[in-house]
């Protein structure tokens, strides 16, 4: 659905009309993100993300599709086609660069993508299912990336294979015969590597698709906006394109400046110098730690240093992290709080920035630092807020907390009146 | 109603039983803190430990090109020194006319290199003169006699070693030069510490044991062709930039395509922003 005031589509070149009447292809994009999408015109930069993260799943799939002529997935050459596509291919040294500079960009635009979607409470009624479907793609995008770092097959690779796989060994009873099948044998070797592989190759497609329903359950209620009033009248939009094409154009120049400044001057900044070592099943590292990106989530696992009761320590740290993401599934229902944007509720806006934001900052850091303290402790500290945050504080604070006035209308939001909303002339809004 | 107040209830029972869970392995930690007097027992190789000395290399930066000379004066000392213990397996002879060999050069001393091969009369495994196409070989035929002839510390391959460790250019020039007997505030601090038989004092290396004997020992080992000093620094400044080139050849190709990408990357940002400002000035108070 769309809103009424929303423009059709009407080809008039006779190939589009054709197209238009055999295979709607250039409606369906035109009402997507063409003129036919009405988008509030508050849109901050904050809801840039979207288009960013879309743009680096395809730079993903094309650079990872070229690498993927030229890598073997086994682990006799594995390290050595990777060192090949380095040395030998034609502009290799920038795919593979960009590949893995481009999962970590990937990454960036995703969490600012999901941290607007928590400060503007973007995953209220009625955009649930838009929600539901972003945590799905988040939790597909770290198994696609935790596979991807496998296949270079050095040290890292190797030994997070490893590290990771052994969580499932932390279940009860079956963990161990789960972790076998999962690596298909004792340890990380050929049969691991080939799957990942096949893996790796397979699910960005799934995101794709996932994606796509995405941004369908996106096109229902409409994009959500700074306020967080739902938009009432055709003054309160503004047509994707030109005028969201536009912003979004120049969001993705200022991203592919910094993303290709990194690939080109600090290609391996955000690696680990491990991964230019050859797996070694027999030599462990140091420090094993995950990429970046894993960071908050892998300093959550690694804060349950004691047992509770009668469940292990290494089980709790386990169901703690999973239940870090997995908790975002029932945001919607857990934060009742009729206000959606942040703007207006002053104590749910202190418990972002000063208890969210920081906690998050402690777990990344602590993440990559090595298991001593006092990183442990402050990722104690962080963790329980973390949990708190979420499963205690989001659903007290939005029981009883005073919102303050919302603007009437966006268009009182952006242009200080809203002319015929005074006149009367938008009393019913638009569903 | 009720049944979304339950939602909630649970996820504040759940949301408690996490944070108690974590705050109990909290103040266990704590308490073991409290216990032992100190958050990490002190050790040698944490305070010894030092960081690579930064050295000025002639590829770092953004405008960061090769010094070819320097290039080959690293070549001599890996050939002459590095070379009787260290491969280079993914560096092909070819690869050297990158660093202004020719081709005649390059054949003469892939000739003066002995690589496994077949004997094309009777299939045995010999070994022949190398080929430019050929990779530098190993010096020893496979990992155990490696281990057998170095007290079991197998000599790593240096094709990557610089981008195999932290700083890695500043790490391998610090630690040739950094061995040293074992300092006697160390021997004072920590009495009972001792390095293994067969290790090397070196404050570089992790554990400050380094199980290679030091490389370069006396000025002048290795004769430069172009004149250059060969002190034990510029040796060791040398190899690392070779080491650096073997790691990443396509390193200054690399910054060199990075500039016209970033300006033209500007350009279009910028010709994007000023189009953006022109289509929202149309959305200035358009219900006027």
């Amino acid at each position: 659905m769309s809103f009424p005031w929303a423009k059709e589509y009407t080809p008039t070149n006779p190939v589009m009309k054709f197209l238009d009447e055999k295979l709607p292809m250039p409606r369906l994009v035109y009402n997507a993100i063409g003129a036919g999408y009405p988008v509030p015109r508050n849109l901050s930069y904050f809801w840039n993300f979207g288009v960013l993260a879309g743009f680096f799943l395809v730079a993903q799939i094309v650079t990872g599709v070229v690498l993927a002529m030229h890598y073997a997935a086994n682990a006799q050459v594995a390290f050595a086609t990777t060192e090949h596509i380095m040395r030998d291919v034609n502009w290799g040294w920038l795919m593979r660069y960009a590949h893995a500079n481009g999962a970590s960009f990937f990454f960036i635009v995703v969490y600012l993508h999901i941290f607007r979607g928590f400060y503007y409470s973007s995953y209220k009624a009625p955009r649930e299912m838009i929600w539901l479907l972003g945590v799905v793609i988040f939790l597909l995008m770290m198994a696609t990336a935790f596979m991807g770092y496998v296949l270079p097959w050095g040290q890292m690779s190797f030994w997070g294979a490893k590290v990771i796989t052994g969580l499932f060994g932390a279940i009860p009873v079956v963990g161990e015969p789960i972790q076998i099948w999962l690596l298909g044998g004792f340890a990380p070797d050929n049969a691991a590597l080939n799957r990942f592989f096949s893996l790796h190759f397979l699910l960005p497609f799934v995101i794709a698709g996932v994606v796509i329903l995405h941004i369908w359950a996106l096109h229902i209620p409409g994009s959500s906006n700074p306020t967080g009033v739902e938009v009432k009248s055709e003054s309160d939009t503004l047509p994707f394109h030109p005028y969201y094409t536009a912003k979004d154009g120049f969001g993705l120049g200022v991203a592919l400046i910094l993303f290709f400044a990194l690939v080109f001057f600090l290609p391996n900044y955000l690696g680990h110098p491990d991964n230019y070592i050859e797996a070694n099943p027999l030599s462990t590292p140091a420090h094993i730690v995950p990429e970046w990106y894993f960071w908050p989530f892998y300093a959550i696992l690694r804060a349950f240093t004691a047992d509770f009761f009668f469940i292990p320590a290494k089980l709790m740290g386990v169901l703690a992290m999973f239940s870090a993401i997995l908790l975002w599934f029932f945001l919607p229902w857990l934060d009742k709080s009729p206000v959606r944007s942040g703007h207006y509720r002053p104590m749910f806006r202190k418990f972002f920035w000063f208890g969210l934001i920081p906690a998050m900052a402690v777990l990344f850091y602590c993440g990559g630092a090595p298991a001593e303290e006092p990183f442990v402790m402050l990722s104690q500290i962080a963790t329980a807020y973390y949990f708190l945050h979420f499963l205690v504080i989001l659903p007290i604070v939005s029981q009883i907390e005073k919102p303050e006035p919302l603007p009437y209308s966006i268009t009182e939001a952006v242009l200080g009146s809203d002319k015929k909303a005074v006149l009367g002339e938008n009393a019913t809004p638009a569903v | 109603m009720s049944k979304l107040l339950s939602v909630r209830l649970v996820a504040i029972l759940i949301g408690l039983g996490f944070t108690v869970a974590v705050l109990w392995a909290f103040v266990s930690g704590a308490s073991a803190v409290i216990s032992e007097g100190e958050l990490k027992p002190a050790s040698a190789e944490h305070e010894f430990h030092e960081h690579p000395n930064d050295y000025a290399w002639s590829f770092d930066g953004p405008f960061g090109k090769w010094d070819v000379q320097q290039l080959q004066r690293g070549f001599k000392v890996y050939n002459e020194v590095c070379s009787a213990c260290h491969s280079l397996k993914y560096v092909a002879f070819r690869d050297l006319e990158q660093i202004g060999y020719d081709e005649g050069q390059i054949k003469a001393y892939a000739a003066s290199k002995q690589v496994p091969g077949i004997d094309p009369l009777t299939g045995e495994a010999t070994s022949r003169p190398g080929l430019p196409t050929d990779y530098f070989p190993s010096p020893y035929p496979n990992a155990v006699a490696a281990a057998a002839a170095n007290n079991n510390a197998i000599p790593p391959d240096l094709s990557l070693i610089t981008k195999a460790r932290h700083n890695g250019s500043n790490y391998v020039a610090s630690l040739l030069t950094g061995y040293r007997e074992v300092p006697a505030e160390l021997k004072a601090e920590f009495p009972d510490f001792a390095l293994s038989p067969t290790g090397h004092y070196n404050p570089y290396f992790a554990n400050l044991g380094l199980a290679m004997a030091p490389p370069l020992t006396t000025a002048g080992q290795v004769t430069y062709d172009d004149g250059t000093d060969p002190t034990i620094e510029q040796m060791a400044t040398d190899v690392a930039a070779f080491l650096t080139w073997t790691a990443e050849p396509t390193l200054v190709k690399r910054k060199q395509t990075g500039w016209p990408v970033l300006i033209f990357l500007l350009f279009a940002t910028v010709l994007a922003y000023l189009s953006k400002k022109q289509i929202w000035a149309a959305a200035k108070r358009k219900d006027d």
